[in-house]
């Protein structure tokens, strides 16, 4: 079953082109959209709820044609969006109900529904109170629970994490995930981070100026082999305890990736590849032979952003060699500014893998914002 | 927290398979949403001060009236009901300023408005809804003191027929006023989402052209082109107003010498009254067309 479907879908201004010939297949489950600001995602959201006509091409929510009817599928869908939207004086509970009844819902089942919607979204007793004085956590909760309030199949969720903690950011991605596994509502939920995506999504839609750069399941970008990140105190034995490590575990032919790059503190942690059970034995072994304090030893998965990162290697190195091959004898300009733009993409890459290890929490913000500018060159690239 | 003492249990999630009532159903409850809030009702104490006391001001009048009326056995009541309204014109343009951005400019100024434009409802419906809220709650306004004169008149027992004349041929005049001003004021205030501008923008909007046009036609009053005073009454609401009951509904024109227009010029008035309400609507709509997502 698809829920989202379009095709070559363009929506044109008279001086940008917001999206190009965009043509994709959503299933059911939480499907994130990413792209940088500006890259499409809010003006394909309005489309697809037939509030604005495409240039051309064809979209189709639920099954149902966005062109003819929008009004069917603004019944079954729900939107949350980026922008704050909220009346300041007026309690959560009074502005759901109102919301559920300009959805269609009877007054009886849009007060029910809105007790049940605000108690799934976290809010208990704070929803007598004027939204006024909500924080900002509170209000997207509240922005959410107006998305679900009328049970809809699927919503659309515009940047939902948006001015939020770190804290506020998990747990709104905890409730997004369960949005779909346990109200089994389909999610659209765009972000331009990537990186906070991958924990909540299914399937992941990159855009970038209004074009498609890559539809695939989240499972295939982060399938490959897990990453350990292990940080170690220094003794009297090992003043540097992590050069240390990194010597030991060089000794017995296990790769180690630098995770230094000047930040403070980053240099303390060692990445090395986690190819079976063993490799844990042996980090452990390495570990107490010399002594050292075991600070943290954690399972890092692949993110996205680095499997962009590869995807973009390979494409630019597949690039280059053809160009090399082709402009052997002409030595064309063009395979330089190829060769600049390729070494620029992965310098970009390189620094977004460095702020990785000060803070986990900060990982997946830090990681893939500089990935989407190393995807935009790539997107460039294939441009020329 | 008493977490361990009470505990909620989680029901998991419910699926809704009851009746979806639409579009029409939507409408109607913006409307009557709408409508309660422009007295303050399923809002903040604070917020039903104002529109109470206004009701309150608008009615004593009538109130004093038939009271006055009744013990003084009167044959006539001291103020016809066509006339009621344009006496109190301030508390109308009162009420107006401080209501008409409340209907508007909040949805816009908060940006509630995708909200709703992501439901069933349409442009059209959001519009309609918004007008007729403050029409009818104008008409609320300003029916009220006439059904109290009304009833005040019957108790003191003066001629039925003549009363109920009356009393109808003001409820249709308060009815165009209550459409025109509404009109009037929520494009205002549908222009200007701040609501401090929005209020100035109101009051200024209905004083001043009423002020500047008595002022000339009291000078052309003065000059004794007693012509000129119905033609100018075209320029300010009020006087709009004055100038259709004058020509049609029997009423005694406020202008000064009481030079209404004939049933000639009144035609145009009406005309350049439904005109005005239209293009208030028009402009509401043109409005909220940029006023999406």
């Amino acid at each position: 079953m698809t829920v989202i479907a379009t095709e070559s879908l363009s929506k044109r201004f008279p001086r940008v082109t917001a999206l190009d010939r965009l043509s994709m297949d959503i299933g059911p489950g939480v499907t994130g959209l990413v792209g940088a600001n500006g890259a499409g995602k809010s003006t394909l959201i309005k489309i697809l709820l037939g509030l604005s006509p495409a240039t051309e091409g064809r979209a189709a929510v639920l099954g149902l044609d966005v062109a003819t009817s929008g009004g069917q599928i603004r019944e079954r869908v729900g939107y949350m969006p980026e922008h704050d939207c909220l009346p300041p004086d007026v309690s959560a509970t009074e502005f759901v109900v109102h919301m559920a009844r300009m959805s269609g819902l009877p007054p009886t089942a849009a007060r029910e529904r809105t007790a049940d919607t605000l108690r799934h979204v976290g809010l208990y007793e704070e929803r007598y109170r004027p939204i006024g004085g909500y924080s900002t956590g509170m209000k997207q909760r509240v922005k959410l629970a107006q998305a679900l309030v009328h049970d809809p199949q699927l919503v659309f969720l515009d940047e939902p994490t948006n001015g939020l903690d770190p804290v506020g950011r998990d747990e709104m991605l905890g409730l997004i995930r369960r949005v779909h596994t346990d109200f089994g509502i389909s999610v659209l939920v765009t972000s331009h981070l990537l990186g906070e995506l991958e924990r909540t999504c299914d399937h992941v839609v990159v855009i970038d100026g209004g074009k498609l750069l890559r539809s695939s399941s989240t499972t295939d970008f982060t399938q490959s082999t897990t990453t350990v990140a292990v940080e170690v105190t220094d003794s009297d034995t090992h003043p540097d305890g992590t050069a240390a490590l990194r010597a030991a575990l060089a000794a017995r032919g296990v790769a180690t990736h630098d995770d230094g790059g000047g930040l403070p503190g980053a240099g303390h942690t060692v990445l090395l590849e986690a190819e079976s059970e063993e490799t844990y034995d042996l980090l452990r072994d390495v570990v107490a032979d010399l002594g050292l304090g075991l600070v943290r030893m954690e399972q890092r998965r692949h993110h996205i952003a680095e499997v962009f990162r590869a995807h973009d290697e390979e494409t630019a190195r597949a690039e280059k060699a053809a160009a090399t091959t082709a402009a052997a004898a002409t030595s064309d300009a063009a395979v330089t500014t190829a060769a600049a733009a390729s070494s620029e993409a992965a310098a970009a890459s390189d620094a977004a893998v460095t702020p990785a290890a000060t803070d986990a929490d900060a990982t997946p913000a830090t990681t893939a914002t500089p990935a989407i500018t190393a995807e935009r060159t790539g997107g460039g690239r294939d441009a020329r | 927290m008493p977490a361990d003492s009470t505990q909620i249990h989680n029901i998991g999630y419910r699926h809704y398979d009851g009746q979806r009532l639409g579009r029409a159903y939507a409408t109607r409850s913006l409307f009557s949403q709408s409508l309660r809030g422009a007295y303050g009702l399923g809002r903040s104490a604070k917020s039903k001060v104002l529109p109470m006391i206004l009701f309150g001001v608008m009615c004593a009048p009538a109130l004093i009236m038939v009271a006055v009326a009744v013990a003084t056995k009167a044959n006539d009541l001291p103020v016809d009901y066509t006339r009621y309204a344009i006496v109190l014109q301030a508390v109308i343009s009162l009420y107006l300023a401080a209501q008409a951005p409340q209907t508007v400019s909040r949805d816009l100024r908060f940006k509630t408005v995708p909200l709703y434009f992501s439901r069933p409802i349409e442009r059209v419906d959001y519009v309609r809804a918004k007008f007729a809220a403050l029409s009818s709650a104008l008409f609320i306004l300003t029916a009220a003191p006439l059904i109290v004169l009304y009833t005040g008149a019957l108790l003191a027992k003066l001629d039925f027929a003549d009363q109920t004349k009356g009393f109808a041929q003001g409820l249709v005049s308060v009815a165009l006023l209550s459409v025109l001003f509404a009109g009037i004021a929520l494009l205002i205030s549908a222009v200007t989402p701040r609501r401090g501008l929005g209020i100035a923008a109101v009051i200024a909007v209905l004083t001043i052209s009423y002020g500047a046009v008595s002022t000339v036609q009291a000078i052309a009053d003065e000059q004794g082109s007693g012509s000129a005073i119905g033609w100018l009454g075209l320029f300010s609401p009020i006087t709009l107003i004055d100038g259709v009951q004058t020509a049609f509904l029997g009423a005694t024109s406020a202008f000064p010498g009481e030079e209404g227009p004939s049933t000639g010029a009144g035609v145009v008035y009406v005309l350049v009254t439904l005109a005005l309400i239209a293009g208030s609507y028009a402009g509401l709509l043109r409005r909220y067309r940029k006023a999406g997502l």
